[in-house]
């Protein structure tokens, strides 16, 4: 008797949430819509204008400054956000799919309603719309980088918490090279060594040992942070030149890595300097990212390590070597977190400092989650968190409305929604966390 | 892998709890031997660093070959001067004028120790019960903004004061306990990813709260609150010479409550059960996902009960840093410990030291704290890999030497 009422009761459960799960797109689209509606559009205050910066000053082509009346285009941008909202419902009522283009336009008007909200009456100052993407950019990278170390990592069986290790490993030793040797890009070659060398290490516990891999990467992590900050404080202390800031490094006749415009690209307007006026590591990031993504899903050494990871018996049947492969891919990925590093240092030309990466390795391991453990998702929810950084920075210049913890609280909030199924389905590799035994 | 230990491994086709459980079951069988070696590995590859670093020892470096005893000699004094500072910033200053100067470094110890074997307690439940907590940072965090938020906000009777304080502790650490375990119940979501999200939420819910005017003192604009009522502080233990406050007192018996709780009650025997084996437990009747949720809101009291310590009687008011790294020193200490209160009694006694150690290192050894992050993480990994314990030391593996006799 009770087993049955008990099994009604969850038929019930579930499709009730099968049904919320299937509409849960529409109804977040409507109820952040609402949220758009009152907050951005009924509490501007009518009359006054928000002006909006497209170009920087240097640009090659100037697109001139404008201002919109506030009111009125905060209105039409929440109206255009239910359209949206009506347009995936009446999609899902026809059972068609909607492309990636709907929540990137979604959000797009989303941030301009935003921006329009925030920056309204402020006459002084305006909405840099260029620098706040080129800053978007550039912050994602140690995001990408990690989030891409991740999910080779992962897709091979291995889970990498020490992501942030790598990055704060990576970030040390391309300033301590850079600076012995003057030459930043001597140090963005050495930066992937460190992050290596801490992949080793959760490769040895991880898959010699059979070490809980999250347990190995939480403390790798704390060991690394407890290395840098000892010889941050007794070695580089002692011989300051061994950690120099970027621009010291330059004035001593040494390289520092710097802006390399691509000659015609980087004269678009926007999409110019946001995406081809940037330094050698975000165009490394470009290619790494194009090289995974084809590499993971269309060669055979993908095809191997996403067997190793999803179904690692199988694939011992066929003969690929299981621990070879996790071995190999936790070193490289490793690795690839270790270049990411190098942003912390030669690539944003500061000199290291303790504990410098604060916590970013965790949310690449977040955007990695949220992209789905491929090297696009990764890149495109790696952008995300990076624009949402610069959007904070952007309106702590411009006097925001929001406190700006909350914004930086976006990225883990997110995470939480991703990984309890409300934000799309995240499915990790089946054999993470589980190490092979023979 | 030897074909000994292969015998004895489980069939392959198992989940991924079960794998937890494996590795969990590792750390709480390890025996002390191996304990005690990971320290002594621990406190080697420290003086290595510290070796390393040493100016004199780097000079001597210089002429190796004509003097090698110099470079041994200055390597022997700089290891033995950090060990020995490090040994009378922890335990006994043998510089003191009397005796209550003397043990004044224990009591420090002993202050520290407080909130890591609060929070060390709530990891070592979750452990046991096959749960993977990392968001004792943030659960410490929660109990200290509601500990310390009843303990400047209101001015209440002695006694009434510390307990409601207390209380806030309890609460704010079990809400960022429940978040994880309910969500870890009823959608799957995985709880090392969930709490290692929620300590940055709440680090930046601590930052944003201590922004406002209502939670700074008075003509001040430091991210400080006011000062804690002095009826909301926990009472001194030895006096007003001695940091050492009731907290300690407390953390003890809250130990012996988590024994009692694990090894003598109902709770206790279903946690341990559906750790051991969630599958058979259910099949026993029990139920998994409550007993997910119950462990997680019981680490996360537990959790917020150091940030209580921290806040009513170490620090006295609310501060950004008022967390410091608790939450991550106590995973190691709950892994120290074996996830038995007396063991992490003991680990977050000798962590506390690791940690009180610090000025009188700075000062006597000139060098820097993070030398105990180091031996810390170090230990850890090396009690989580027995076998690497057992290459290291030559020891004989003892499943080897079971299958031999039998």
């Amino acid at each position: 008797m009770t087993t049955v009422s008990a099994s009604v009761h969850t038929g019930q459960a579930t499709s009730f949430r099968s049904v919320l799960s299937e509409w849960k797109a529409v109804i977040g689209y409507g109820l952040i819509a609402l949220l758009g509606l009152i907050v951005f559009g009924l509490r501007t205050d009518s009359g006054v204008s928000t002006s909006f910066q497209i170009s920087r000053p240097d640009d090659t082509v100037q697109v001139p400054s404008f201002s919109v009346p506030a009111q009125p285009i905060a209105l039409t941008l929440a109206v255009i956000l239910f359209a949206f909202a009506g347009y995936q419902a009446w999609a899902k009522l026809r059972g068609t799919s909607v492309g990636v283009w709907l929540p990137i336009a979604y959000g797009v008007t989303f941030m301009a309603a935003l921006l329009t909200w925030a920056g309204a009456g402020r006459e002084d100052t305006n909405v840099a719309i260029t620098g706040m993407l080129v800053s978007g950019v550039f912050l994602a990278v140690p995001l990408v980088f990690g989030a891409l170390s991740g999910t080779l990592c992962e897709r091979s069986g291995v889970v990498n918490i020490a992501i942030e290790g790598q990055l704060l490993g990576g970030a040390f030793l391309a300033a301590v090279v850079a600076s012995a040797t003057h030459n930043a890009y001597l140090g963005m070659l050495a930066a992937p060594i460190a992050g290596a060398l801490v992949g080793m290490l959760l490769a040895l516990f991880a898959v010699r040992y059979w070490v809980d891999q999250i347990v190995v990467g939480v403390v790798l992590n704390v060991l690394v942070i407890g290395i840098t900050s000892f010889l941050f404080s007794t070695v580089l202390s002692d011989n300051t030149a061994l950690n120099q800031a970027g621009a010291q490094i330059g004035a001593q006749g040494g390289v520092m890595i710097q802006n390399l415009p691509i000659p015609l690209l980087s004269d678009i307007p926007i999409l110019g300097p946001v995406l081809f006026d940037q330094n050698a590591l975000v165009y490394v990031m470009y290619a790494i990212v194009i090289v995974f993504q084809i590499m993971l899903f269309k060669s055979r050494w993908g095809l191997r390590v996403r067997a190793v990871g999803e179904h690692p018996k199988a694939a011992d049947t066929v003969g690929i070597k299981v621990n070879r492969t996790r071995v190999r891919n936790t070193i490289l990925g490793g690795a690839i977190a270790g270049l990411g590093g190098a942003f912390f240092t030669v690539a944003s030309q500061l000199a290291f400092s303790k504990e410098m990466t604060s916590g970013k390795g965790y949310i690449a391991l977040a955007a990695m989650i949220l992209g789905r453990w491929n090297p696009k998702g990764a890149l495109l929810a790696a952008l995300l968190f990076g624009f949402a950084d610069a959007l904070r920075i952007q309106l702590g210049v411009i006097g925001s409305p929001i406190p700006s913890e909350f914004l930086a609280m976006l990225p883990y909030l997110a995470t939480i929604f991703a990984v309890a199924g409300l934000v799309g389905r995240s499915r990790p590799p089946a054999a993470e966390n589980i190490p092979y035994k023979k | 892998m030897s074909a000994a230990e292969a015998k004895t491994e489980t069939p392959e086709n198992k989940d991924r709890s079960d794998e937890a459980r494996s590795f969990f079951r590792a750390v709480v069988e390890s025996n002390g031997l191996v304990v005690f070696l990971a320290v002594v590995a621990a406190l080697v590859v420290g003086a290595v660093l510290v070796v390393f670093a040493d100016k004199s020892v780097q000079d001597a470096a210089g002429y190796f070959f004509s003097r090698p005893t110099d470079l041994l000699s200055a390597a022997w004094t700089a290891v033995s001067d950090a060990y020995v500072a490090m040994f009378q910033g922890a335990i006994y200053n043998l510089h003191a004028d009397s005796f209550s100067g003397a043990i004044k470094p224990l009591t420090n110890s002993l202050t520290f120790s407080a909130p890591l074997i609060f929070a060390g307690l709530g990891l070592g439940v979750g452990f046991r019960a096959g749960l993977f907590n990392i968001g004792a940072q943030g659960q410490v965090i929660l109990g200290a903004i509601l500990a310390g938020f009843v303990g400047f906000q209101f001015h209440l009777p002695l006694g009434i004061h510390l307990a409601l304080a207390v209380i806030g502790a309890v609460l704010g650490g079990a809400l960022w306990g429940f978040i994880p375990g309910l969500l870890k119940a009823t959608t799957g979501a995985h709880e090392v990813i969930v709490t290692i999200m929620l300590n940055y939420v709440g680090l930046y819910l601590l930052a944003w709260l201590l922004s406002l005017e209502s939670f700074q003192a008075p003509g001040s604009d430091n991210p400080k609150s006011p000062p804690i009522d002095g009826n909301a502080q926990w009472p001194k233990l030895l006096g007003d010479d001695y940091g050492l406050h009731w907290g300690f007192i407390a953390a003890l018996l809250a130990a012996w409550g988590v024994w009692w709780l694990m090894e003598r009650s109902t709770w206790g025997f279903t946690f341990r059960a559906v750790g051991a084996n969630p599958s058979a437990a259910t099949n026993a009747g029990m139920n998994v996902k409550m007993t997910y949720v119950l462990v997680m809101v019981i680490a996360g009291t537990l959790a917020g009960l150091a940030g209580g310590t921290q806040v009513l009687g170490t620090e006295k008011a609310l501060t950004t840093g008022i967390a410091g790294s608790i939450g991550f020193d106590a995973i190691t200490v709950a892994l120290l410990g074996r996830s038995r209160p007396a063991g992490i009694v003991a680990a977050g006694i000798l962590f506390g030291g690791l940690r009180a150690s610090g000025p009188t290192l700075q000062v006597q050894a000139n060098l820097p704290i993070d030398i105990v992050l180091v031996i810390q993480s170090v230990i850890v990994l090396f009690i989580a890999a027995p076998p690497l314990v057992r290459f290291l030391f030559r020891m004989p593996n003892p499943r080897l030497v079971k299958e031999v006799t039998a």
